[in-house]
């Protein structure tokens, strides 16, 4: 194997070279792109020679069957537009895309003939990629393809898959279908294979790497099938099955007006002095603070220039985070997962307990000047009364 | 029963002659000798000049004490948010461990720049601590061995005689609690028992909060007082290195000397800290109190062990008011009695009036 000095030195192997000038990328910008997406995998630099010689040998080209439940394809198409050097050709070309209903160039009793040899061929071996949440309700019969719920499908593809991937905030834990009152009652893959009690073959549990997002970052998936060809194994999964290269920190902890935020700077409404300068949007309901997720690091659209929501202004909705994206609402408040001290720093000498106001000084004259009040008079009063009685008691003695 | 001029007199007297008697009886006791700093202390140095005020030490104690974030601060409410920072301004039963800022416009110097410095403010782990000597059942105590003053809260009554006792104001009570607990900085105790180092000192990136041993902490502490101010110096990051270590460059970094205020911190302060602080603004600028070099618990305790030395004193002042107390209480009888008499030759006509006429002013008349 190549290390990535001698990528850096040396020709592109034959094949990959074909492709990528087919593809119009010259070899600079591929190593870059190499480079790059090790990076991002949480992999060590000197690992992008592996990388490559993944990507260069991908003869294995791992099947990928890609199902469709319900969702809006926006992980499809957000896919379709990575245009890091046109790479979805790249990845196409890379791993054998038996089966989807969205590129599949066959329709129809074809398309369903390929996922029936693919399933044949391929037992074990494939990648199986689910975009879109699982109807849980009424047995699942709020989707159908080809005549068939998603249960029936997962009950026939899973079992032979060797690893599953969940695209998109459907498949990771429900998405917006999962939204209350959750009529179809939509949960992610995990979940349905869970309830369904559907594992592998062999009775082990069936892998699943979650990708929320609504669309997913192209590059998560882009990556974990990467990490995938290059490491023969899954990403580092954190507890909800996300990959913790992409996944492992808050939006908030990442994202570039975080110091606004630690000064105290919030935009209070939009369009408002704050929002003008770029200010902390968490008092417009950012959920960054309790989502996890790598938006600010690799931002969307590859266009730079902070092309993600919260760089263009608006507040994080937390799409990625479940219980929170399309269970909250946009202007409430998130709760900070990681509460941190401020960058204000307290005097020296803190002064604790607030001394007195001068509305309690007020009270507390207005009690003691009542309290004065009513004891003169009180003590008026039982004089007068004491002389009274004396003058009783004289009365009574002259009497007797 | 009431007093009479007589009987008043003759107690103090009693009292008076049983506590000079006492005093006479009792040698002037020697003062406690005062504790010395255990052979294995540990403690930490802290460089103000090299703190950049990041707080990673402030969020590594949370986290290494588990403690909860101090929420709905006045902070907080001045810039109207709740629950986003852990916004406490000052040492408080979540936070062991404070940095403050001090900066005075008014004392710039020559330049035009403010005298600027920060502070870390946490247990100072006296070598001599009050706190231990004011704990009335020693849930406070002074590990033999490392110096570290530890707490043990199934032995706390709660009493809270340490806040008082601190001439640091560092003992922390948890008053929102219904079963309160101390807080106080324990130098993370159970990570330096694993061969671990305090968590502020593996936190703090540029070593200003710097983990050793105490004596070798003060050498280094003389040497960088000893510097040159501008001169190029190298100040370990996280702890000192092993006297006989390869210097590692990654636990190192050389820097100007700034021009330190010719003082450690905590070397005499109340009998010597093991937590001693290196400043370059005077340290009563830093909320640091001038202290003399002799422990209070000293001076207390040689007080205290010099009254009930042996319970002599207590014995004969409580004998001495028995005494005083019997004899008061006869006399009294006796004028008792004299008054009974007196009682009989009472010239009220109608024979005994009813008390309460008597109490009345025109009773009598």
């Amino acid at each position: 194997m190549k290390t990535t000095d001698e990528w850096l030195d040396g020709e592109i192997g034959a094949q990959l070279s074909e492709q990528i000038e087919a593809c119009g990328i010259d070899r600079r910008g591929f190593i870059k792109f190499a480079v790059g997406i090790t990076a991002a995998m949480g992999l060590p630099l000197g690992m992008a020679g592996r990388v490559m010689a993944a990507v260069e040998e991908a003869a294995l080209k791992p099947p990928v069957i890609w199902l469709h439940f319900q969702e809006c394809t926006g992980c499809t198409e957000s896919l379709l537009r990575a245009t890091h050097p046109t790479l979805e050709q790249l990845i196409l070309e890379m791993v054998s895309l038996d089966y989807s209903e969205t590129l599949l160039a066959a329709a129809g009793h074809q398309a369903e003939a390929a996922l029936a040899d693919s399933l044949k061929q391929n037992a074990g071996k494939f990648i199986l990629v689910v975009e879109g949440s699982v109807p849980t309700k009424d047995n699942g019969i709020y989707c159908k393809v080809a005549g068939q719920t998603p249960q029936q499908m997962l009950a026939r593809i899973a079992p032979r898959a060797a690893a599953a991937i969940a695209i998109g905030s459907c498949a990771s834990w429900g998405g917006v279908q999962s939204a209350d009152p959750n009529p179809t009652g939509a949960v992610g893959l995990a979940e349905a294979l869970k309830i369904e009690g559907i594992t592998k073959a062999d009775g082990s549990a069936l892998p699943v790497v979650s990708l929320p997002g609504c669309p997913a970052s192209p590059y998560n998936f882009l990556q974990t099938v990467l990490y995938y060809l290059t490491m023969q194994a899954l990403p580092e999964l954190d507890d909800k099955g996300r990959p913790k290269f992409a996944y492992g920190r808050l939006i908030h902890d990442n994202c570039e007006r975080r110091p606004h935020f630690d000064a105290g700077r919030f935009a209070e409404q939009f369009g408002d002095e704050g929002h003008r300068q770029g200010w902390c949007l968490y008092k417009l309901g950012c959920k960054g603070p309790e989502t996890y997720a790598n938006c600010p690091a690799i931002e969307f659209g590859d266009v730079g220039g902070n092309s993600w929501p919260v760089g263009v202004g608006h507040p994080c909705f937390g799409c990625a985070e479940q219980g929170v994206g399309f269970h909250k609402a946009l202007h409430e408040q998130a709760d900070v997962k990681k509460v941190t001290p401020p960058t204000f720093f307290p005097g020296v000498f803190a002064e604790h307990g607030g001394g007195a106001t001068l509305a309690s000084a007020a009270l507390a004259g207005a009690v003691l000047g009542g309290a004065t009040v009513y004891g003169v008079s009180a003590y008026q009063r039982l004089k007068k009364a004491e002389a009274e009685s004396a003058e009783s008691d004289k009365e009574v003695e002259k009497t007797s | 029963m009431s007093i009479n001029r007589r009987g008043f007199l003759k107690g103090v007297a009693a009292g008076a002659l049983t506590t000079l008697g006492t005093g006479a009886l009792i040698e002037p006791a020697d003062a406690r000798p005062p504790k010395q700093l255990p052979p294995g202390a540990v403690g930490i140095l802290y460089d103000a000049t090299q703190c950049i005020g990041c707080k990673a030490c402030e969020v590594a104690c949370k986290a290494a004490n588990d403690l909860p974030p101090e929420l709905n601060s006045p902070l907080e409410q001045i810039h109207g948010v709740s629950g986003v920072w852990d916004a406490s301004d000052d040492l408080d039963s979540r936070t062991m461990n404070k940095i403050k800022a001090y900066a005075a416009q008014a004392a710039a110097d020559a330049s035009g720049t403010p005298e600027v410095s920060y502070v870390k403010r946490a247990c100072m782990h006296c070598v001599d601590p009050n706190c231990i000597s004011a704990c009335p059942v020693s849930a406070l105590t002074k590990d033999p061995d490392t110096g570290i003053v530890g707490y043990n809260p199934d032995a706390c009554i709660g009493c809270r005689y340490c806040q008082l006792a601190c001439p640091f104001n560092i003992p922390k009570f948890e008053y929102d609690k219904p079963f309160p607990k101390i807080v106080k900085c324990q130098m993370c105790r159970d990570r330096i028992a694993d061969g671990d180092i305090p968590a502020c000192c593996a936190a703090c990136p540029t070593g200003a909060s710097l983990f050793g041993p105490v004596a070798e902490l003060r050498e280094e502490a003389h040497r960088r007082l000893a510097a040159k101010p501008g001169t190029s110096l190298t100040y370990p990051i996280h702890r000192l290195p092993e006297a006989d270590a390869k210097p590692d460059p990654a636990a190192q970094k050389d820097a100007p000397a700034p021009a330190y205020t010719q003082h450690i911190y905590g070397e005499t302060e109340t009998g010597g800290t093991q937590y001693m602080l290196l400043a370059d603004v005077p340290f009563d600028k830093l909320g640091l109190p001038r202290l003399g070099s002799e422990s209070q618990a000293r001076i207390s305790e040689t007080l205290q062990h010099a009254l009930y030395g042996g319970m002599i004193a207590p014995t004969l002042l409580l004998g001495g008011l028995v005494y005083a107390a019997y004899k008061h209480t006869h006399e009294d009888a006796e004028e008792d009695g004299q008054d009974g008499d007196s009682s009989t030759d009472d010239p009220t006509p109608g024979g005994t009036p009813a008390k309460t006429d008597a109490r009345r002013p025109g009773g009598r008349s």
